[in-house]
């Protein structure tokens, strides 16, 4: 299962959902709201998406995860709206008969989620600016000098 | 001359300043709407750095704009 929730995650009801007699391992991932990012103090974050389009990647991504990994049941949940500090903003669990391959696919899933998933995060400083993460187009620059 | 309906994310949206509307266009393709648009509300985001749907899915830049379709501009994302 792939959703995007503008309601807050409740981890153990979505774990409950993955109970399963054959599986002997269960990794999940918590994606937390972090009072930082990047050396600026962030007060809050918003996240928005284009959910249709963002439960069909979600599904092809949970899809990939099953014919590379041995597992049994694979949940990715993401929060979208206003979010404060501490907040869970995406979870992730995957059960597996044996923990190295829930492991491997909960890695999978947050990482290709992360980067292919029509979902925006903007962050909100203690000084009231604000920024879409990944949108700044001078950002390339910075980037250049580094490598 | 087209009629397509555009929906806007993120940056996108705060920078056209809605979320939504129907325009009609000459753009044969998303990049020649995107092109286009961007002149048009000044985008900061090079098209480089954005993808296209159309109708809920993703689709190659170049791929053809009919009449009547749902097209979304897809910022760089930052899930989780």
């Amino acid at each position: 299962m792939f959703r995007i929730s503008t309601e807050p995650l409740d981890p153990a009801a979505l774990q409950r959902t993955l109970s399963d007699a054959h599986a002997g391992a269960c990794v999940t991932f918590e994606g937390w709201v972090r009072d930082h990012n990047e050396g600026q103090p962030v007060v809050a974050l918003d996240y928005e998406a284009y959910a249709p389009l963002a439960e069909k990647e979600g599904l092809r991504i949970l899809a990939e995860a099953r014919e590379r990994f041995a597992i049994r049941g694979a949940v990715c949940v993401h929060r979208v709206g206003a979010l404060k500090i501490g907040e869970l903003a995406v979870w992730v669990g995957v059960t597996a008969a044996h923990r190295g391959a829930a492991f491997d696919a909960c890695r999978y899933l947050i990482d290709e989620a992360k980067a292919r998933v029509p979902i925006w995060k903007k962050e909100h400083y203690g000084d009231g600016a604000t920024v879409w993460i990944n949108c700044a187009t001078r950002g390339d620059f910075a980037h250049q000098l580094k490598t | 001359m087209i009629t397509v309906h555009i929906q806007y994310f993120a940056i996108l949206r705060e920078q056209r300043g809605l979320a939504h509307e129907t325009l009609a266009t000459h753009a044969a393709t998303a990049a020649a709407l995107y092109e286009e648009l961007r002149d048009r509300y000044g985008f900061t985001l090079p098209r480089d750095r954005v993808r296209a749907a159309v109708n809920e899915e993703f689709v190659a830049w170049e791929a053809p704009l009919r009449d009547g379709q749902k097209v979304v501009f897809i910022p760089p994302v930052a899930g989780g």
